[in-house]
């Protein structure tokens, strides 16, 4: 499709060591369109952040990318060298990561992060990189962009550091920006602006956003469309309201039941069980163990993917692709 | 009479004071005033820095506040001794949010939840040996892993250890600071069904310290707002969610986000330079109090 930004196509990302292989990344598809966010939800352990950094290429040993396409712009991305590769981060795909304090240099002021991205992708000289560096700060909402730029990161406050993440990210004009857990660590006062600001950015600016993270109050207030990991892969996929208003996959539908709702008193409905050890996967279904829909098909072997809808999929034996054997409903538990 | 009365509670913390540098006075808790009912669960709630947690640790006196009252059964528990203190500690516990960090790595969950026990010097070996694995039982832990060590554990199987843990002393009171923040969303819900059930089964009061509002409200029957160091607004939680009054507890509550995409979103920013900090809390309705 012309619209495609990005296409993953069946990317696997492992870690091997200590004689045992472990899956971070199993198998994952899935493409972001221009102008468009793509939330990807799971829980920790589930894989998403380590796909984020499959797709710039930055996962580190002993984790491998083992297999999978990420066509991005015309090219796969697993086939480039790493001088192109370089130019792709930052100027292809920009990021913002969740610590802004651990991206950032403490003993760099902010200007000359900014004017080093701008100089490493020779979109500025020397001369002129501070003048971008204080028009960038001033993009990202930050009051007073000409003394903040002479300012150390310690000196910045949780969302003033994150907006300067965003400026970096956005330095070199990329039209991809993948925000993992970009409001994690901030108040909730702060993650509403820094929300906020990432779309202005993305509207100003024309940006695709990949926006990873663990709330779905997050995603349904910025996101278009969401996929939904869980052990490694993306089990349930599709537009932002389709998900919310019609979840199919059972664990999808446990994770939106389990959000306090505002009934007082009244049970929350926990998905019962832990998120599974990924290097004891069991066998079939990742999800069966905790699944209330289990049947028997379940344990035998991870489901397809099934096309439930118009840009909606689903891997789960409760949806059948049309054709295939249909599981026995006495095999309901 | 009310279980827990806090009255007038502060607390400062000095900072700096090096070097060609002047002390400087941070006022964590700021004259803060509230009371618990018995078998109520009461929430502080405020973002980071607004005294919230400093408040529930000043209440166990984990950190020694400046003055105040703390009313504990109506005695003053700040005036206690250590000696005193120690056994009032057998009726006041606490949670604590991280369940990676709150428990010792080296120590195995047997030896966690049974140290208190051994402290208060309760029950000889095999009973307390019963004791922990009663309490396993009732945090939803299978006896039969008493003898592993943290690591071994989830996350929501940690902070149910950190339970068991609170509870051996059969407590009346307890102080959760942010006890599920740290767990993933599905793990989330269990832990709260837990902290309700446990609730009702041994009669539990709860000061409920936590930023998550959706959490609060499912909870909580009251709510205090925390905001630099102070109560800004306090009531029963609907009429807080319902009727907000203070500026600040209005922003907070429309920076929540909605888990509906269809849901309107009106945003109001707090102007700082607005709230008046010296503003008494003055009632406003029935229970509820605000700052304005």
């Amino acid at each position: 499709m012309s619209d495609t930004l990005l296409t993953v196509e069946n990317l696997t990302t492992a870690f091997e060591g200590g004689g045992r292989v472990l899956t971070a990344v199993n198998g994952v598809s899935f493409e972001i369109r221009k102008g468009e966010t793509l939330g990807l939800v799971g829980e920790s352990g589930s894989g998403k952040s380590v796909t984020a950094f499959s797709l710039i290429r930055l996962v580190q040993p002993p984790g491998r990318i083992t297999s999978g396409r990420i066509l991005f712009q015309g090219r796969d991305l697993l086939t480039l060298s790493e001088p192109e590769m370089r130019h792709v981060r930052g100027a292809g795909i920009g990021f913002v990561f969740q610590e802004p304090m651990a991206a950032l240099n403490p003993v760099m002021r902010v200007g000359a992060h900014i004017a080093e991205a701008l100089i490493v992708h020779g979109l500025a000289s020397k001369s002129d990189a501070r003048t971008r560096a204080i028009d960038l700060l001033r993009a990202v909402r930050i009051t007073d962009p000409e003394k903040r730029v002479d300012d150390y990161p310690h000196q910045l406050s949780g969302g003033m550091r994150q907006r300067v993440m965003m400026a970096i990210a956005i330095a070199c004009k990329p039209p991809l920006v993948i925000a993992d857990e970009p409001t994690t660590a901030l108040d909730v006062t702060v993650q509403a602006q820094i929300l906020e600001l990432l779309r202005d950015m993305k509207r100003e600016f024309d940006l695709s956003l990949l926006l990873i993270t663990h709330d779905l109050g997050v995603i349904a207030e910025t996101a278009d469309r969401v996929a939904v990991m869980y052990a490694a892969r993306i089990v349930e996929q599709g537009p932002v309201r389709e998900i919310f208003r019609n979840p199919r996959h059972p664990y999808t539908r446990g994770l939106l039941a389990s959000i306090p709702d505002g009934a007082a008193g009244s049970r929350l409905k926990a998905i019962e069980g832990a998120v599974p050890d990924l290097a004891a996967l069991p066998p079939g279904c990742s999800f069966a163990p905790r699944c209330s829909d289990r049947m028997d098909v379940c344990t035998t072997a991870f489901p397809d993917v099934t096309q439930t809808g118009d840009d909606h999929s689903v891997r789960c034996y409760l949806y059948p692709a049309p054709g295939s054997r249909i599981p026995v409903p006495g095999g309901v538990r | 009479m009310p279980l827990v009365e806090v009255r007038h509670l502060v607390k400062h913390f000095h900072r700096g004071g090096g070097f060609l540098r002047a002390k400087t006075i941070v006022k964590a808790v700021d004259d803060v005033s509230f009371s618990i009912e018995e078998g109520e669960t009461f929430a502080l709630v405020g973002e980071s820095g607004s005294g919230k947690s400093t408040t529930g640790r000043c209440m166990l006196r984990l950190v020694e506040p400046t003055s105040g009252d703390v009313l504990f059964r109506g005695e003053n528990v700040l005036g206690f001794s250590s000696a005193r203190m120690r056994a009032a500690r057998r009726d006041m516990q606490m949670v604590f949010q991280d369940p990676y960090s709150s428990l010792n790595p080296r120590m195995r969950a047997f030896t966690i939840v049974e140290e208190p026990l051994v402290i208060h010097r309760i029950g000889s070996k095999p009973e307390r040996r019963d004791r922990v694995a009663e309490l396993f039982r009732l945090v939803g832990l299978d006896p039969a892993h008493l003898d592993r060590y943290p690591h071994e554990f989830s996350g929501g199987q940690r902070q149910r250890i950190g339970l068991a843990r609170a509870l051996a002393l059969n407590p009346s009171f307890i102080i959760a600071d942010e006890p599920v923040s740290a767990l993933d969303v599905s793990i989330q819900a269990q832990v709260i069904n837990l902290l309700m059930d446990l609730q009702q089964q041994l009669k539990l009061t709860y000061l409920f310290v936590a930023h998550d509002l959706r959490l609060v409200r499912h909870i909580s029957g009251r709510v205090a707002v925390m905001y630099l160091g102070k109560i800004v607004e306090m009531g029963a939680t609907a009429s807080i969610f319902e009727n907000a009054q203070h500026a600040y507890t209005k922003a907070l509550l429309s920076a929540v986000p909605v888990t509906d995409p269809d849901a309107p979103r009106t945003r109001i920013e707090l102007d700082p330079a607005l709230v008046n900090l010296a503003a008494p809390l003055r009632q406003i309705g029935a229970g509820h109090f605000a700052a304005v």
